[in-house]
């Protein structure tokens, strides 16, 4: 069958599409669907009101990661709405026959970092969940992308949604990345480039020397942090990293099943002669360790660059929200952010608590210690993380720092549980977003690499890691 | 299960001129541990709108009284940031109807088209255009009328603006994504047949 050349993104599209009318959305096939206690309460209750059964509860899992507390998980959540909260998921799991690792079991974790550690996360499927990070999934050469609760009612009522097709981007990172630079850049990079929005209305393909060379966590980081351009979604041609990544991996094809899902999993990149509505390319050596600054993930900067002035920037409309942005942050335009000295360090999200990332903070840190003037939480991303991290003995490297080894959950990252920056003070942090309030009321955040938060830890300031390896 | 209908509407705006307006200003995470839909309105952009002792930020527009009415009008980029429904939830529960905005994040967009909040872009010329008039007078009207796809300010000044004929026809006619997917429910099942 001869076929225009299409994006990969196009192919699995194309094949997960159950209907296609003209005028409306197309109904596009699940595959795979993750819950969390958050975002999925109203879409069970919907189902009950509705009087029906999840469509297929065989692609549905479930964990609790969002609102549960990071110490002392074994014992009941002691604020009373999270942990009716935590309650009302696991009842509905059990009355709608889902699968669940609820707190205390040993594959719960952040959502995001479970399904590709448990192999559920696989090449070419369609994959959504009630949370906008979803994108993470896409480093496997997979459409995934975050959903409203309404949304989490039809993907359990009938496993299919409805959407419209997106616009196609390609972001291509040429060439290497300098000694200190890791994939946490390139994304902050990436988005200090085309802004918070500049890839709204696209799903984003990454492709270029310098992807390729990156493993599967740094590629998951990358794709995590897609929405924070705007993008719905963002992915990564599948290859042999990817392939060695899900072997052996619980729910993963195993044996001969595997080599035969492998050679199918061949086939998925873009068509050469394939087309997108835009393409950007970037050189990886013009790539620095990043930071931001302000109180959107656009707002970025090379660590040795100072924040810009109001008059260096590029669209007179974005003035007022950009003096808002530093009055809220205690910055000044124009000023450099090396050197000032920050209260909290996070280490975790769902952006950067995998295993790799744990240990990058612990090759800088390994025989140090920490600043007297921060407090540093580790928060491993998963039951299985904090598992790894313990039989490799980066518990004893954080311990002999000073920092606090949590138990796993999104914590700090969106400050629903106890985990909160208190009001004024600066937490250079790994995860995802720098919104006013985001780790707490009043808190400010410096987005940086798991590299940048270790080496600020040890010296209490903002430091360019590169001075430090 | 039907919703409340949207046809036209004419009514007062509230200005809030910031860009990037995200999700967790909407609605911070911390008040989104209801297991229910209702009640987020009183925390609509709880940390602009209170002190940290909950009084009302008087410098807070939706604190001052001259504004009121169904219709907010935003800065570019409005809603971006988390996937939580709870945003459009807040919105629709304080009484919003309308976000007028002259460019929205994808998900907020979807959210708030499921829960009979009508997102409406306009161009960055128009937008301020509709700032500065409400701003002006906070008595003035603005009439969003969904059949023509058209956005009228008080002196004549008008806009189209693009909305799928899909969700058009759900919106006026209060019907939800669910009720047309459940009617493909054996589509669905041969799929699965065909496909695994």
């Amino acid at each position: 069958m001869s076929q225009k050349p299409r994006t990969l993104f196009e192919k699995i599209w194309d094949l997960h599409v159950v209907k296609q009318r003209e005028g409306y959305p197309d109904v596009l096939y699940i595959d795979r669907h993750f819950i969390h206690e958050v975002t999925s309460p109203q879409a069970f209750a919907g189902l009950r009101k509705r009087g029906i059964k999840v469509f297929n509860p065989s692609r549905t899992t479930a964990t609790a990661d969002h609102n549960v507390p990071t110490l002392n998980q074994h014992l009941p959540i002691r604020e009373e709405l999270s942990r009716h909260q935590v309650e009302t998921l696991k009842k509905n799991c059990e009355e709608f026959g889902i699968t669940m690792y609820g707190l205390g079991h040993p594959y719960q974790g952040i959502v995001h970092i479970i399904g590709p550690e448990l192999g559920l996360t696989l090449p070419g499927m369609t994959i959504v969940c009630g949370d906008s990070h979803t994108s993470t999934h896409g480093a496997f050469g997979a459409i995934a992308f975050g959903i409203g609760t309404s949304e989490v009612e039809q993907v359990l009522a009938t496993q299919c949604i409805l959407q419209h097709r997106p616009k196609t981007m390609r972001i291509e990172i040429n060439g290497k990345l300098g000694k200190g630079v890791v994939s946490k850049d390139i994304i902050l990079y990436i988005i200090s480039k085309i802004s918070a929005g500049g890839a709204t209305g696209y799903f984003v393909e990454y492709a270029g020397e310098a992807i390729r060379n990156l493993s599967m966590e740094a590629r998951m980081t990358i794709c995590n942090m897609s929405i924070e351009m705007g993008a719905r979604g963002g992915l990564i041609a599948p290859d042999d990293t990817t392939f060695e990544y899900i072997k052996g991996r619980k729910y993963a094809p195993q044996g001969e099943a595997f080599e035969k899902a492998v050679e199918q999993w061949r086939q998925l990149a873009t068509d050469e002669g394939a087309t997108y509505d835009k393409v950007l390319q970037f050189d990886a050596s013009d790539i620095a360790p990043m930071i931001t600054y302000g109180t959107n993930p656009g707002m970025g900067i090379k660590v040795t660059d100072r924040i810009p002035t109001v008059e260096e920037l590029k669209d007179i409309n974005e003035q007022t929200s950009f003096r808002k942005s530093l009055e809220y942050m205690g910055l000044e335009p124009g000023t450099p952010l090396l050197g000032k000295p920050v209260d909290y360090v996070f280490i975790g999200s769902c952006t950067n608590a995998r295993i790799e990332d744990l240990r990058m903070v612990a090759s800088i840190v390994k025989g140090k210690k920490k600043a007297g003037n921060v407090e540093v939480w580790i928060v491993p991303g998963s039951k299985q993380v904090e598992a790894q991290a313990r039989a490799e003995g980066l518990d004893k490297i954080f311990e002999e720092a000073g920092f606090q080894l949590r138990q796993p959950g999104c914590s700090a990252c969106l400050a629903m549980n106890e985990d909160k920056i208190p009001a004024g003070k600066y937490c250079i942090s790994t995860s995802n977003r720098n919104f006013e309030g985001r780790q707490g009321p009043k808190s400010r955040t410096f987005l940086a690499s798991p590299l940048m938060a270790a080496a600020a830890a040890i010296t209490g300031r903002v430091t360019d890691v590169r001075e430090l390896v | 299960m039907s919703k409340e209908k949207f046809i036209t509407l004419k009514s007062t705006a509230v200005p809030l001129p910031i860009e990037n307006i995200d999700t967790d200003q909407i609605i911070p995470a911390r008040f989104l541990k209801a297991t229910t839909r209702e009640g987020f309105g009183e925390n609509l952009f709880r940390d602009w709108r209170y002190d940290s002792e909950g009084k009302p930020k008087p410098d807070f527009v939706l604190n001052d009284p001259r504004y009121k009415g169904k219709i907010l009008v935003a800065g570019k980029n409005f809603g971006c940031g988390s996937s939580r429904e709870h945003a459009a939830w807040a919105l629709a529960d304080f009484g919003f109807r309308v976000v007028v905005s002259s460019f929205f994040a994808d998900i907020f967009k979807n959210n708030a088209l499921n829960n009979a909040v009508l997102p409406v872009t306009v161009s960055d010329e128009f937008l301020n255009k509709a700032l500065r008039t409400i701003e002006a007078d906070p008595s003035t009207e603005i009439t969003v009328d969904l059949e023509n796809q058209t956005i009228t300010l008080a002196d004549g000044s008008s806009e189209t603006f693009d909305i799928n004929p899909y969700k058009k026809t759900c919106l006026m006619n209060g019907y939800d994504d669910i009720d047309y997917l459940l009617s493909l429910r054996d589509e669905i099942r041969n799929y699965e047949l065909t496909h695994s």
